[in-house]
């Protein structure tokens, strides 16, 4: 189903939690709606369900008007973040639930329920209940609940907030095959950047209820269109600096940098894996620590004149040969952008 | 793990302290408990039968327990209800409203019987226009049912309604996505966990409406036959000399009671386990 969202609002209160937004969706294709917590995307997604009405603005699905139809007669499925089972009705009861509530004889109910079940991995569980199952099972009867009765739209609040990495890794892996299988129009909302570039066809970065950047998760990553887009997605470093000429000084640091920004007072924004450094004298930086996570190795130094900058490297890199704490660096920037200094754009940075 | 084993044998002062509570709690309601039992059957469960084949004990035996029965289960319906409005609406006076349903625990029953007493009585306007509409409260089962209905009205609001409080909002908002109306979303998610704690806390309404005395007792008229309860009765037999009689039909009660009790009792104790 083909979904068109047109300049939608919802406050509460005082607070803007959607604030003119608009897009659309592509039939078939499977979105990410990525942004910290608090920046509206899971009002934005209770909007398209018809769990919230929205102050103003339209939507649209296949060209017909759902900004008024009732949650009820949408045909959307919607998994929510803490599952929402029934707890009194069986794995079986929950996915035929959608199906029995229509009025599906009971053995094309069965029938329907049982080729969920294979789909989802969950055959041999029909009679558990909800609190016999783990976190992992437990999301994956939300989602073949919300898949049984067909829905032209499948929204995800948070699906793989509630399990422990491990398993989260799995369920990610699998949703997208299962997508790719059941073909379903999908929505899914997520804090975590990284299951949004695993799993989506497209990403829209939501921040204080605006849509910051509608694109492709490579497009996202390669060219943030604004500061919170470039600090939200990845780890990075942020300085102020003064860019003239395309080249971006801040302190002892010259870097060229793309991006559009005005004459004035700019943020250099630099990706932790997007610099390299080693061991030179005199240098430009001092290393203050040096950090090993599993592959990945992370070095924050000191940049005379500009602060602290932290870069990661593959573990094994040549690189970091001698480099350690005390000793002084070079540093060369492969890829940077420069962002207009407005005190709109000095956002927080997102814990991490 | 010796030293905890130490640490947590009990000291001289503490085995002291142990044995009164049993003794106390032993004395205070096990032993007039069985005294009662003993006395009432000691001339044998065909004496204690007879007993109760009085036409009077029986009429009010029988009294006491369709009321109580009848209060138990318009207390599950009317308590469910109340509890679904006071948690799921705000609205002007809810606040009082939820401070008037604990209220009954509060005031003497005696005087709540006076209440209604006043309010129905033949002196009131209310009471003498439903007298002469031949709807008589006063003297009557309904005077009977109001006072039982008046005693018991927070048991079953307050037991339902943490249950409420806990459900997760998102199962009802899972149910409505799913296409399911306002009636199929109710016995989906709500019916089956309120349901325990509303039928033990309505056997416990039919529990204490059993007993009840001084609510009745000046609401009722107590007319042999008609108006007169089995505690009531039982009050009746003591004054007039005959503890046997007032024995055999409290052993009945209390064994209706007890069994009641432990009813509620399996009910709380499954559901607290499927739960988990």
């Amino acid at each position: 189903m083909h979904i068109r969202v047109e300049h939608l609002c919802k406050r509460f209160g005082s607070f803007a939690a959607v604030d003119d937004v608009s897009f659309d969706v592509e039939d078939g294709s499977l979105v990410a709606l990525l942004g910290p917590s608090g920046s509206g995307k899971s009002t934005l997604l209770r909007i398209l369900a018809g769990l919230e009405s929205a102050d103003s603005g339209n939507v649209w699905f296949d060209d017909e008007p759902a900004t008024d139809l009732h949650a009820r007669m949408r045909g959307v499925g919607f998994v929510f973040q803490h599952y929402a089972l029934f707890r009194h009705l069986t794995v079986e009861q929950n996915v035929g639930f959608g199906l029995s509530v229509r009025g599906v004889s009971k053995e094309a109910t069965a029938k329907k329920v049982k080729e969920l079940l294979q789909l989802t991995g969950l055959a041999g569980l029909e009679q558990r209940f909800p609190s016999q199952l783990s976190g992992g099972q437990r999301q994956r009867v939300a989602l073949a609940r919300a898949l049984a009765p067909e829905p032209k739209l499948l929204l995800l609040d948070e699906p793989f907030g509630a399990v422990d990495a491990k398993v989260r890794e799995e369920l990610r892996q699998w949703l997208r095959r299962l997508h790719d299988e059941v073909g379903v129009t999908s929505i899914f909302v997520t804090h975590d950047q990284e299951e949004a570039f695993a799993v989506s066809d497209r990403v829209l970065v939501v921040h204080r209820g605006r849509i910051e950047q509608n694109g492709a998760p490579m497009e996202i990553l390669d060219s943030p269109a604004t500061e919170f887009v470039a600090r939200f997605v990845g780890e990075v470093n942020v300085f102020p600096a003064v860019v003239r000429a395309g080249v971006a000084q801040a302190g002892k640091l010259e870097v060229r940098v793309q991006g559009e920004h005005g004459p004035g007072e700019s943020h250099l924004v630099i990706r932790a894996y997007d610099l390299k450094l080693w061991r030179e004298e005199p240098g430009i930086a001092t290393v203050q620590r040096v950090v090993t996570f599993g592959d990945r190795v992370r070095v924050q130094a000191l940049v005379d004149g500009a602060g602290p900058i932290i870069a990661q490297f593959p573990r094994r890199s040549s690189l970091l040969k001698g480099v350690e704490p005390g000793c002084r660096v070079q540093i060369d920037v492969t890829t940077a952008r420069a962002y207009p200094a407005q005190a709109s754009s000095l956002y927080p940075l997102p814990a991490t | 793990m010796k030293s905890v084993a130490y640490a947590l044998t009990p000291t001289r002062s503490e085995r002291i302290a142990r044995s009164f509570v049993v003794l106390y709690i032993a004395a205070l309601v096990a032993l007039p408990l069985l005294a009662l039992v003993v006395f009432g059957t000691s001339d044998g469960l065909v004496a204690l039968a007879a007993a109760l084949r009085s036409p009077l004990a029986r009429s009010a035996l029988w009294l006491t327990l369709w009321t109580s029965v009848l209060v138990g289960i318009l207390d599950v319906l009317l308590g469910v209800a109340t509890a679904w409005v006071l948690v799921r609406y705000e609205f002007p006076g809810r606040a009082a409203i939820s401070a008037l349903v604990d209220l009954p625990l509060a005031i003497p029953t005696l005087v709540a019987g006076m209440m209604l007493a006043t309010l129905y009585g033949a002196h009131s306007w209310i009471g003498s226009n439903l007298d002469a509409a031949g709807m008589p409260v006063m003297f009557a089962a309904p005077g009977i049912l109001l006072a039982l209905l008046f005693v018991t009205l927070p048991f079953v609001i307050r037991a339902v309604e943490p249950v409420l409080l806990e459900i997760d909002p998102a199962e009802e908002e899972a149910a409505r996505m799913l296409g399911a109306g306002p009636w199929r979303t109710f016995r989906t998610v709500f019916l089956p966990a309120i349901a325990p704690a509303a039928i033990s806390a309505g056997i416990r309404s039919v529990g204490r409406a059993l007993g009840e005395f001084g609510a009745i007792v000046i609401v009722a008229g107590n007319i042999p036959f008609r108006t007169l309860t089995a505690p009531v009765y039982i009050f009746g037999e003591i004054e007039s000399g005959e503890p046997r009689s007032a024995a055999a039909v409290s052993v009945l009660l209390l064994a209706v009671a007890l069994g009641l009790h432990s009813l509620a009792g399996t009910i709380e104790k499954h559901t607290g386990a499927r739960h988990g």
